[in-house]
């Protein structure tokens, strides 16, 4: 463990958030498995980013790096929680005046650190930002992948890349929620794994088992947390396979 | 081709200047990064050594390069980012238009091999099309050196700006520099007879300079160069090429790749335009030489001064060679 800054404590509510994003998707349902990539997002704002929404373009800010783009509703809405943009621009996304998209674009929205939609971009980008930033400023670099998106050979390359570079301020999030159709033999992380990361498998039954996976990091490699949203806490604490 | 050593510079071939520049623009700009993938990588490893961290081999993995360039630049860094052309630009063409361009950050690219430097290796390794495929994209600008000088002229001012740069190298080369100021810059005049039309003219594109100079040595028409394709300079293209061009454009790579921007910039007035470049229809199964594919290519000495007759009033009885001066630029 290296992170020396306080962690942040905001207590993001996770009924107020599931609100805010039901707002994108005018679901008033509470999907689980629409709601995996929820968690994780809530909880790496509530308990494990440093960013600061009067200053989000301080140069020694955490970056949450949103890979998988195409499900950007969580991430809108933690946003909109943390105070980075106004919650009305939750009520017309991917309107002709809206700056939120059904892909984020990093130049309209404040806090959104790339663009992306197209799958296999996140991860690269994120480990030339953890290059920039390594020795030159206490940030962390934090990707979201899903397990699908690993498909792209891009991000073969990258997680080759952050590996033999021993990238300590890199962690990347995978949200496994099995839905890549040719599955992966032998689990997402132990692709991580032979590249050098260090990796946590993690599920979303638990706030603080998932904030502790996602401080994670060590010094010398970078570390991969794969999220399995696919085990979830109905309303009576069991554990079920969604 | 090659000049008895009349540049300010080293007299070294564009590939090692560029390498040669690469120290001392470390040393001079502190945001400025080096990403290869492998290519280049021997030859820049004092470099390397002397800026620790800060030449960043990704292996043979261009779409990281890429991205990880984008990533560097979204945190203020300056990547300069190195490859063979089509490795640089075909393969991650979409990182191109969404790690760097969506992104809205900047990066130097700087290619190698051209169009068909790599001869003897074949179409794997040539990218005629690079600079179409570039310009096809928002917000980029590209150089097309024509000299060692060149090169390190526009590495300089580059490197302290923030845009996204493709600097395409060649193996080809003239045997003088010219300005790299992005103007289209008048190389040869040629006297008008009284009340007559100006002289056709003939723009040629970085290193075509010294071929168009010498197909057209005899021939009644003005050059002109220009080392910054685009955005083309329209300004200064309109203001030679007169109130009725005859105009011929020379590229080193795929033809009428600048026929839009040169279209656009003639818009109001009626122009005849000749483009002259790498033929886009057919894929050239040979190896041999370079000077074997510019040949092929109508890109040598002959093959341009065919092209460029074809812009030549013919009049009988009549000498076809005008006065011509050579311009100091």
């Amino acid at each position: 463990m290296t992170t020396t800054r306080l962690g942040p404590a905001h207590r993001l509510d996770a009924g107020r958030v599931r609100d805010l994003v039901a707002r994108v998707t005018g679901d008033e349902k509470h999907d689980p498995s629409a709601h995996s990539t929820l968690d994780v997002v809530r909880v790496l704002y509530d308990q494990v980013l440093h960013v600061d929404p009067d200053a989000p373009d301080d140069p020694d800010r955490d970056r949450f790096v949103l890979s998988k783009g195409h499900g950007p509703a969580s991430t809108y809405a933690v946003l909109a929680a943390r105070g980075f943009f106004p919650e009305y621009w939750l009520d017309d996304v991917a309107s002709w005046d809206s700056a939120l998209g059904h892909h984020p674009d990093r130049t309209l929205v404040p806090g959104v650190e790339i663009g992306s939609g197209s799958l296999g971009h996140g991860l690269p980008l994120a480990v030339g930002m953890a290059l920039g930033l390594r020795v030159r400023s206490p940030a962390r670099v934090v990707v979201l992948v899903g397990d699908a998106e690993l498909d792209e050979g891009s991000n073969a390359e990258a997680i080759q890349v952050a590996g033999r570079f021993a990238l300590g301020n890199l962690t990347c999030v995978v949200v496994d929620n099995r839905s890549d159709g040719h599955g992966w033999p032998g689990g997402v992380a132990a692709r991580f794994a032979v590249e050098g990361w260090t990796t946590t498998d993690v599920d979303t039954r638990s706030d603080d088992g998932l904030a502790a996976a996602l401080r994670r990091a060590e010094p010398d490699r970078p570390t991969a947390v794969v999220v399995d949203t696919t085990r979830v806490a109905t309303a009576t604490g069991r554990t079920v396979t969604a | 081709m090659r000049g008895p050593g009349t540049s300010a510079g080293p007299d070294l071939d564009m590939r090692t200047r560029f390498y040669a520049e690469l120290d001392p623009l470390l040393d001079a700009h502190p945001d400025l990064d080096v990403v290869l993938a492998v290519i280049g990588a021997a030859q820049l490893a004092r470099v390397a050594d002397r800026h620790p961290g800060r030449v960043v081999d990704v292996g043979i993995r261009e779409q990281a390069m890429i991205g990880v360039a984008g990533g560097l630049a979204l945190t203020g860094r300056r990547p300069v980012v190195h490859t063979y052309a089509p490795f640089l630009v075909e393969r991650p063409y979409e990182q191109l238009k969404i790690s760097l361009g969506h992104q809205d950050v900047g990066a130097i690219l700087v290619s190698i091999g051209a169009s068909f430097d790599a001869s003897a290796a074949g179409r794997t390794h040539q990218a005629p099309a690079d600079v179409a495929l570039v310009a096809a994209l928002p917000g980029w600008t590209v150089h097309v050196p024509g000299h060692p000088d060149e090169v390190a002229a526009i590495l300089r001012a580059e490197a302290g700006r923030t845009g996204r740069v493709y600097v395409r190298l060649s193996g080809q080369r003239n045997e003088r520099p010219r300005p790299t100021d992005g103007r289209v810059h008048l190389v040869r005049d040629v006297a008008d007879g009284p009340g007559a039309a100006p002289a056709p003219l003939v723009l040629a594109v970085g290193p075509m300079l010294d071929t168009v100079l010498a197909a057209t040595a005899d021939l009644p028409v003005r050059v002109a160069y220009t080392a910054t394709p685009h955005p083309l300079d329209a300004v200064g293209l309109r203001r030679l090429a007169g109130p009725t061009p005859a105009l011929a454009v020379v590229e080193p790579y795929l033809e009428g790749t600048s026929a839009a921007a040169v279209a656009a910039a003639l818009a109001d007035r009626p122009a005849r335009v000749v483009h002259v470049g790498v033929p886009r229809d057919v894929e050239l199964r040979r190896y041999g030489s370079p000077d074997d594919h510019a040949a092929a290519h109508g890109l040598d000495v002959a093959g341009v001064r065919r092209r460029v007759e074809t812009l030549v009033p013919r009049r009988v009885g009549s000498s076809s060679s005008g006065r011509q001066s050579e311009l100091p630029t």
